[in-house]
């Protein structure tokens, strides 16, 4: 976890990321880029935004800081506060809740030994509750920064949650016997893949 | 233009309107909280919803524009249902703290809770409390009460022209907020109170001061800068509690000045309550026939030629009528009511009034500003200029000081030498003028009140000729002087100004430096420099204890604009009529009644009986004074003296818009603005010179 | 049961190479300059004779939105806005297709540009869906690089650019005139009606802005004919759908099939059926979490279409289907998606932002048993207050779970009140 920096400016190599990010909006629409430059703010700065960095963005885009402060708190991608290293967000929602979200939650609550919103003391995990993240057929789920962990049960959550204290990279996407959204144990439709299906799957456990 | 059914009956109105506006067209009155004419439309708070035959859902009438055949339904149980449905939404969150809240009275949420709410509370989950934000010297806050109608975002954003103020998180969470909680840096700021619909933003100031129903409310006009703002004064006996402003299209629209809201604290301090008259070089408290006499004792057997008088900024016409009429009969030509020591020309009414009208701005295509920073100078004015500006294909210059204006601009110099340059059509702005079918240029005291103001005066006149700024056959003139002094063009309307001879205002303040001028009388004049008087007899007639009381000899204590019954003339040429909403304090009287009284004790009366009597002289000085709250086309013609110019650049007169005057000087809450908003390290007197 | 042949998404477990390759051979820029020498008001009379309804959620004609645009480029560029902000709790479709089969969507989204007369597409994709952006990303450098977009598209002489914008977690911003709010750099606010993106969309200028399902589907439905896939489901229903079915059935999983299927059908074929059997069922969300609950008895035999499902009283939505078995605390359930209602309100209009909130608080008491059978009422009537009187449709979303739960559940409800009986305050 970083203390709030009193300045912020963008690295070489990001400073050329927001260019190319604001070459995508026609001229003068610059203000469209304001946030995907906050999000590269926020990766530069350890995965939350400090002031400073919102007027650096709203500077950068010649946009008032208000509007950008606007922009911040109005997205819940953004943390306005520090977190941890890993950024566990669990989906609570309907279908990830029907299929056992309160027990990777708990998992979490009793692996890590903080409660929802809370960072380790160690800086490594803060937990969070998220909305649904989309992967609804491959319940229930969490994500750790930019990956999804999908098909989760109890042990899986901290066998994940462990790998990556180790410096490891877990497996992401589905925990079991799955390639991504297909039923499990057997395609019902494009059966002609059914076998592509079983070597997949196996290479993937293989990993 | 479509034709619609409101309620059965078919109406026709113009395209373009919106449902809401053309039920009130026919009378019919829609509720809402976030809709405001002046303001973009937001649709947020869902309180004009209607019935719309044919529509799949009701619609929000500010939002929904008319169309032909539109059948709308504003009447029936079921749009009543919605419209309890929205309310009750808006008070389940609100503190219903109305006994202890200051928009009590004149809230729109209770007054329209008394139509649409319920009786009771069916909401029995815990109340949202939101912190309240730091919002400067001026806005007290009391977020819980918010209900997010954004009309102070909008205001801020849209006519202020400042992007301070917006809504932060979302949903149940989502807060109003300054970026910060810094105070809102707008000359205009204290108008988002009179916006926020309910206590939400409510005047610092006037905390708990009073309840609206225990004011005595008094339609007035406001001095402290020569837009003329119309304003509503509320008192509570003698003391001023507030001003509020009132609705003129033409003037003001229905925005006020910080400095016009604001300052009125300033009326309770430094008042001089009695005459004075020095005696051994210390000003003793006197009565009238002492303060009299002291007057009559010098002043008799001084020539008239040795006598002078200089007006103030905010003096009433009747006052200086007046005063005219007794330096007259003191044989005396040396008055002047520019006691910046403008030269502006006064003998050409177009040449010193503001002929495009306030409202005209909006008709312009291209606009030059010379020597102004209309911001400072006429807070309101300038939201005029920046909301045509908005309206688009509105190219303006500036020469004179690259201040931040609120608008976009281009920045053609700093002095005359530049704005010579603008004579030239064939590129620059001076191009654009010549394109433009009604150009104007405003002329600001920064550019009249210096050595070659006269010259620079003609200069101006000389681009309004090349460009057509006045075009007879259309009637438009755009040649327009931007003055400071309320009290400016009503003095030179009545020819305050020397007479055959006469002296100006720094030839006055020469002559009692050197001694030529034994007598003075300063009419509420504070801003010359009092140093430079030498050893002349200064009477000072006035109600502040300011520079001017401070040099005099004599103090004779007048009437501020709210203790009296008075006529001022605003930079257009408009002739308004402010009222009584006071009694002066004390001994204080209404500044025409003690030169009368004065002219009777000197033996040089100037025979006014009563108001009506005064009125008629100011008639006789200037026709103009019969057309009460119009402006009349003044003719075009030859002004100013045509001759060389300095390279110093413009300068507005102006640096501290929050301490102007002897009124907001002696202001708490402006000497809170000046502190927040210019720091310390500022003079406290806002006015060069 | 669809037949694989009539599969448009035939790598929709990324079983396959999901890239150019892979593309290729199923089918993918097979001759698309054809495509577009079809000429624009061939290609929109197509997919309006197709019956394509929008993926989305709404079911408008896509054929029929595009018309909708101005038939002349004035001053002002058109602009092809693409809905990937997939958030509708249950839907996971639009991201099988970005990670599994993108160049669908690019290809698609070319056709649908040319159409429209615009030469830029901006695909706004949910933010969490970071790997996703990643693939759908690599899939554009290749379509750039093998000149099927760009200065010009497959050598029609159209350029087309293909933007991918990234959200940054904001449900609201599904709702097309948020979407537009944001990809313009402000908060996802919804804008208010008309004027119609059409009119004034992003920048001010003409826009569209579809799903992603809707798009990808376009080059096939160009390729086969729009009798082929008006010929698929019924009428006023037709084409092939993706259907996600999540919850308690035994195989959860995504399955493009075809319009119309019995729901019955869809879970048993495809998801392993409920788990414990059909009997064991108590309730489906059939479309997302927007739309009404059914129960047991009307799932056994609703069709999965717009104007079955309508006439359920529910709705098709997203078509992505929450099975609920008996084991499950249903007010619990539709509490979970009153808060999360509550959290994706945009807070701009009073209804929603006061009335998520009041809803959800409600909510959390009934399934508390913490309520009278008069505040059952209340509840109802407080949706009946935020339903139709909001800027965007969310109130709505926010409204209809809660009564389809009255509906079918109220005895439930009031039983659980009575479990817990609370006196009534006194008001």
């Amino acid at each position: 976890m970083s203390d709030a920096p009193e300045t912020f400016e963008f690295t070489a190599e990001n400073k050329a990321k927001a260019d190319a990010v604001i070459a995508k909006y026609p001229e003068g629409r610059q203000r469209s880029a304001v946030m995907p430059l906050l999000d590269i703010a926020q990766r530069q700065n350890g995965g939350w935004l400090p002031m400073p960095a919102i007027e650096y963005v709203a500077d950068y885009l010649d946009m008032p800081a208000i509007r950008v402060l606007e922009v911040a708190t109005f997205y819940t991608m953004y943390n306005l506060k520090p977190i941890g290293k890993h950024f566990v967000q669990v989906c609570t929602n309907l279908p990830c809740w029907l299929n056992g979200s309160d027990n990777i939650m708990h998992a979490c609550h009793s692996h890590l030994g903080i409660k929802t919103g809370e960072t380790t003391e160690d800086g490594e995990f803060t937990v969070v509750e998220a909305e649904c993240l989309g992967a609804c057929v491959n319940a229930p789920m969490m994500q750790i920064n930019d990956d999804y962990y999908e098909d989760l049960d109890s042990e899986a959550t901290k066998r994940i949650l462990d790998e990556l204290r180790a410096g490891k990279q877990p497996k992401t996407g589905s925990q079991l016997e799955r390639y991504t959204c297909e039923p499990l144990g057997g395609l019902t439709s494009l059966t002609h893949q059914e076998e592509l299906r079983a070597q997949k799957v196996s290479e993937k456990g293989d990993n | 233009m479509p034709k619609l059914t409101i309620d059965g009956k078919e109406v026709e109105v113009d395209a373009g309107l919106t449902v809401l506006q053309a039920c009130e067209q026919v009378g019919i009155e829609i509720p809402r909280f976030c809709y405001h004419e002046r303001l973009s439309i937001a649709g947020n708070c869902r309180m004009c919803l209607v019935a719309l035959e044919r529509a799949p859902k009701p619609v929000a009438s500010c939002a929904m524009p008319v169309a032909e055949g539109m059948v709308v339904h504003t009447n029936t149980p079921e749009v009543h249902k919605m419209r309890k449905g929205v309310m009750e939404f808006l008070l389940i969150n609100h503190p219903l703290d109305c006994p202890i809240c200051d928009q009590g009275g004149e809230c729109d949420l209770q007054d329209q809770a008394m139509g649409y709410g319920l009786d009771h509370s069916r909401y029995k989950e815990n109340k949202r409390a939101v912190e309240d934000k730091e919002m400067g010297p001026l806005i007290k806050t009391i977020m819980t009460r918010c209900i997010h109608c954004t009309r102070c975002v909008r205001f801020t954003t849209e006519v202020a022209g400042i992007t301070d103020m917006g809504m932060l998180y979302r949903g149940e969470h989502a807060e109003i907020t300054s970026y910060l909680e810094k105070a809102v840096d707008s000359e205009l700021s204290g108008n988002v109170i009179d916006l926020c619909p309910v206590g939400a933003l409510t005047s610092k100031p006037y905390a708990f001061v009073a309840r609206p129903w225990e004011l005595k409310k008094t339609e007035t006009v406001d001095v402290m800068d020569a837009v003329g703002s119309n304003i509503r004064v509320d008192a509570r006996g003698s003391e001023v509690m507030r001003v509020l402003p009132r609705l003129n299209e033409d003037v003001n629209e229905e925005w006020i000045s910080d400095k016009t809201r604001f300052a009125c604290d300033g009326l309770r301090r430094q008042r001089l309550d009695r005459p004075y008259v020095r005696q051994g070089g210390k000003l003793q408290a006197a009565t009238w026939d002492e303060a009299f006499a002291a007057i009559k004792a010098k002043v008799d057997g001084v020539a008239g030629s040795k006598i002078a008088a200089i007006a103030g900024d905010q003096t009433d016409c009747e006052a200086m009528v007046s005063l005219k009429l007794l330096m007259s009969n003191l044989g005396s030509a040396n008055i002047d009511c520019r006691q910046d020591g403008s030269k502006i020309d006064p003998s050409l009414r177009a040449g010193y009034i503001f002929n495009s009208t306030i409202a005209g701005i909006e008709n312009a295509d291209a606009l030059l500003i010379v020597g102004s920073n209309p911001r400072l100078e006429a807070a309101v004015l300038n939201a005029r200029i920046r909301k045509r500006f908005l309206a688009g294909k509105f190219p303006i210059g500036v020469v004179g000081e690259a201040a931040d204006l609120r608008y976009d601009y281009e920045h053609l110099g700093t002095g005359p030498a530049d704005l010579k340059k603008v004579l030239s059509a064939r590129s620059g702005f001076g191009k654009i003028l010549k394109a433009a079918n009604r150009p104007m240029i405003i002329v600001g005291q920064g550019a009249l009140a210096r050595e070659d103001g006269a010259a620079v005066h003609a200069l101006t006149r000389e681009i309004a000729d090349t460009y057509g700024m006045i075009d007879k056959s259309s009637g438009w003139n755009g040649y327009c002087v931007l003055h400071t002094a309320a009290s400016r063009v009503g003095g030179l309307d009545l020819g305050f100004v020397p007479g055959e001879g006469g002296l100006s205002t720094d030839q006055i303040v020469a002559g009692a430096g050197k001694g030529d001028i034994e007598v003075l009388y300063l009419l509420g004049a504070d801003e010359i420099d009092m140093s430079a008087l030498g050893n002349a007899f200064v009477i000072y007639q006035g109600h502040h204890g300011d520079a001017g009381a401070h040099r005099a000899d004599v103090i004779l204590p007048g009437a501020a604009y709210t203790e009296k019954n008075a006529t001022w003339v605003n930079t257009e040429g408009r002739v308004q009529l402010g009222r009584l909403a006071a009694f002066p304090p004390g001994d204080a009287r209404e500044d025409w009644t003690i030169i009368r009284a004065l002219s009777d004790v000197l033996d040089k009366s100037i025979e006014v009986g009563d108001l009506r009597a005064v009125r008629s002289k100011l008639v006789d000085a200037h026709s103009n004074f019969m057309n009460i709250d119009t402006v009349s086309s003044a003719p075009w013609g030859e002004f100013g003296t045509a001759g060389d110019v300095s390279s110093a650049p413009f300068a507005s007169p102006i640096t501290n818009f929050y301490m102007t005057d002897p009124i907001s000087r002696a202001s708490e809450t402006m000497a809170k603005c000046t502190d927040t908003f210019l720091g310390s390290q500022e003079m406290k007197t806002g006015t060069d010179g | 049961m669809l037949k694989d042949q009539d599969r448009i998404f035939t790598n929709i477990y990324g079983l396959e190479d999901p890239f150019l390759g892979g593309a290729r051979k199923r089918g993918d820029w097979d001759n698309t300059k054809k495509l577009i020498e079809l000429g624009r008001e061939t290609i929109i009379d197509q997919v309006k004779g197709s019956g394509l309804r929008g993926r989305g959620g709404a079911g408008f004609s896509t054929g029929m939105k595009w018309s909708f645009m101005p038939k002349e480029v004035g001053e002002r560029p058109h602009y092809l806005v693409i809905n990937a902000d997939e958030g509708e709790p249950g839907t996971c479709k639009d991201r099988e297709i970005m990670r599994n089969d993108p160049h669908k969507l690019i290809e698609g989204a070319l056709i649908a540009c040319f159409a429209m007369q615009a030469h830029a597409a901006y695909c706004y994709v949910r933010g969490e869906f970071y790997r996703e952006t990643e693939a759908l990303q690599r899939a554009v450098d290749e379509a750039y690089e093998n000149g099927l977009i760009g200065e010009n598209a497959c050598g029609t002489g159209w350029k087309f650019d293909f933007y991918i914008h990234r959200g940054m977690g904001a449900y609201i911003c599904g709702e097309e005139s948020a979407l537009i709010e944001s990809l313009e750099g402000k908060k996802g606010q919804p804008r208010l009606k008309p004027p119609f993106p059409a009119n004034v969309g992003v920048w001010g200028c003409p826009t569209t802005v579809n799903n992603v399902e809707s798009i990808a589907v376009v080059p096939e439905i160009l390729r086969r004919g729009a009798e082929w896939f008006a010929g698929l489901g019924r009428e006023n229903n037709t084409g092939t759908k993706l259907f996600n079915i999540s919850g308690h059935v035994n195989k959860p999983c995504t399955v493009e099939e075809e319009m119309g299927i019995p729901l019955k059908e869809l879970i048993e074929k495809h998801a392993g059926g409920v788990r414990g059997g059909w009997d064991n069922l108590l309730a489906v969300i059939p479309g997302g979490a927007s739309v009404p609950l059914l129960t047991q008895d009307i799932c056994s035999t609703v069709l999965m279409d717009f104007d079955s499902l309508k006439e359920q009283k529910s709705g098709l939505g997203t078509a992505a289907v929450m099975v609920m078995d008996k084991s499950t605390d249903v007010i619990r359930a539709i509490t979970r998606l009153s808060r999360f209602y509550m959290h994706e309100s945009c807070g701009q209009c009073t209804p929603c932002r006061e009335g998520s909130g009041w809803m959800w608080r409600m909510m959390e008491r009934i399934c508390a048993g913490d309520a009278t059978p008069a505040e059952i009422d209340l509840l109802a009537e407080v949706t009946k207050q935020v339903e139709g009187h909001t800027i965007c449709a969310l109130g709505d979303a926010a409204a209809w779970p809660i009564q389809g739960l009255i509906r079918h559940f109220r005895p439930l409800m009031e039983e659980r009140g009575a479990g817990g009986q609370q006196p009534v305050a006194a008001e």
